[in-house]
């Protein structure tokens, strides 16, 4: 490759935009051209100042709240005259509800109150951040972002994993505060469903060990413990996709 | 969908890209009310349009109506940026006068700081370049994401940045030039 298409593509690979093929010849380029390398160099250390020094200007408080205020809500809907015709989904939907709450009812009931407060907790927690779309305070799929964030704001350092591979993306993290203690609110995908995990410490209580699942209208929820830690997620996911995000992070946390 | 459930899904795959939003609009508005205003009014037009959404990359999604938004405001208030229309040429570094690459050196408050003088420096670039560097080193867009948020071809994504960077570079080596003089 000669030096006036190698500079053309340049950018791209600083960028690392390119093919393979074109990178590697490049990179042979490059190992015989010091102008070419020092031009590689100076783009190299352009990107790093920018991003490292460039401000990110995050949105101003207030600002979120005047866009949440102003976007047409459902109140206002139900507030316009009924429609003659049905509603079949919103209908099947409600019945699915009924079924779901009725049999969550089931299971609800048989476990021991404390738990149930919590568990409902947990629920009203999850719930609450998806409608207030405070979902996360440090938004960034990066472990290496997401874990540190939580120093200084709480007394332990939740485990962190990234399980884009597994098909549970990390989407951030936010503080948020079960069982009169601030805990750490981890906040994963799966397609469109937001699971949320809730990590503590363990407190003693024997409770706390027992792993366990339940439903709360039409949630679902996982709990175990491991390594001195309890954990608690929370979505509207299917129970076996549930299941299968708490197996993956077990994975996770024995193997490294 | 229903309004409600409308309301709900906009609020959990578009708001957590706020953020973004705001950052976008800011850098191409370079003004902290003209950012909050494009902001508010893009997320309004991204509500109305959420039923065409396919829930595929909301971050890119977003920020094109940002920029829409950006332009057609900066096109109804008759802004200087857009009065001359823009021309490739024109902007090129040799038509640049070599002793004020930055424009106006004079607004960086403190040259000796380098987080200011990159900031001044990407903040007196061309809009068009300006917007391809935020949304490639700020917001670490693919390629092929900016070219659909700037509705151009891969190719000139590509030339912009280019363009861009060299721009910044020869900007910061002005202003270098300028604390050594001045010293």
């Amino acid at each position: 490759m000669e030096c006036k298409e190698t500079l053309e593509l340049l950018p791209a690979h600083v960028d690392r935009e390119l093919g393979l093929p074109e990178s590697m010849e490049i990179e042979r380029h490059l190992k015989t051209c010091p102008p070419c390398r020092a031009e590689y160099a100076e783009q190299l250390a352009l990107r790093a100042a920018i991003r490292k020094d460039v401000t990110y200007f995050n949105v101003p408080g207030h600002l979120e709240s005047r866009i949440e205020a102003a976007l047409p809500s459902a109140p206002a809907h139900r507030l316009l005259p009924a429609k003659r015709d049905w509603n079949w989904s919103a209908m099947g939907a409600a019945l699915v509800s009924i079924v779901a709450v009725a049999w969550s009812i089931s299971l609800y009931l048989a476990l021991p109150s404390a738990e149930d407060r919590l568990a409902d907790e947990v629920v009203s927690s999850h719930v609450r951040s998806l409608l207030t779309s405070h979902g996360v305070d440090v938004a960034s799929s990066d472990r290496h972002t997401v874990k540190p964030w939580f120093n200084g704001k709480l007394s332990f350092s939740p485990p962190v994993y990234d399980l884009t591979t597994e098909g549970f993306p990390l989407v951030g993290g936010r503080l948020d505060y079960l069982d009169h203690r601030p805990v750490a609110a981890l906040v994963y995908r799966h397609r469109q469903h937001i699971i949320d995990l809730f990590v503590a410490p363990a407190t003693g209580n024997k409770n706390d060990t027992v792993p366990g699942s339940l439903s709360i209208q039409g949630y679902h929820l996982v709990r175990w413990a491991h390594g001195g830690m309890v954990f608690w997620a929370v979505s509207d996911v299917e129970p076996a996709q549930l299941g299968k995000f708490r197996e993956t992070l077990l994975t996770h946390m024995t193997g490294s | 969908m229903t309004e409600q459930t409308k309301n709900q899904r906009f609020k959990i795959m578009v708001l957590p890209h706020l953020n973004a939003a705001y950052n976008l609009a800011r850098w191409l508005t370079r003004d902290d009310q003209d950012a909050e205003d494009v902001t508010q009014e893009a997320c309004l037009r991204a509500f109305k349009f959420f039923d065409s959404f396919r829930g595929e990359q909301g971050r890119a999604w977003l920020l094109g109506i940002v920029r829409n938004t950006f332009y057609t405001r900066l096109q109804k208030n008759r802004g200087r940026e857009l009065n001359t229309p823009f021309d490739e040429e024109s902007h090129s570094l040799e038509s640049q006068d070599p002793d004020t690459p930055c424009g106006n050196p004079e607004s960086i408050l403190s040259r000796h700081d380098d987080l200011k003088q990159l900031n001044g420096a990407l903040e007196s670039l061309p809009v068009e370049f300006r917007e391809a560097v935020v949304l490639k080193d700020l917001e670490d867009l693919s390629y092929k994401e900016i070219a659909d948020v700037m509705a151009v071809p891969i190719g000139t994504v590509m030339s912009r940045l280019a363009r861009g960077r060299k721009l910044l570079r020869a900007c910061l080596a002005n202003m270098k030039q300028g604390d050594d003089d001045g010293m």
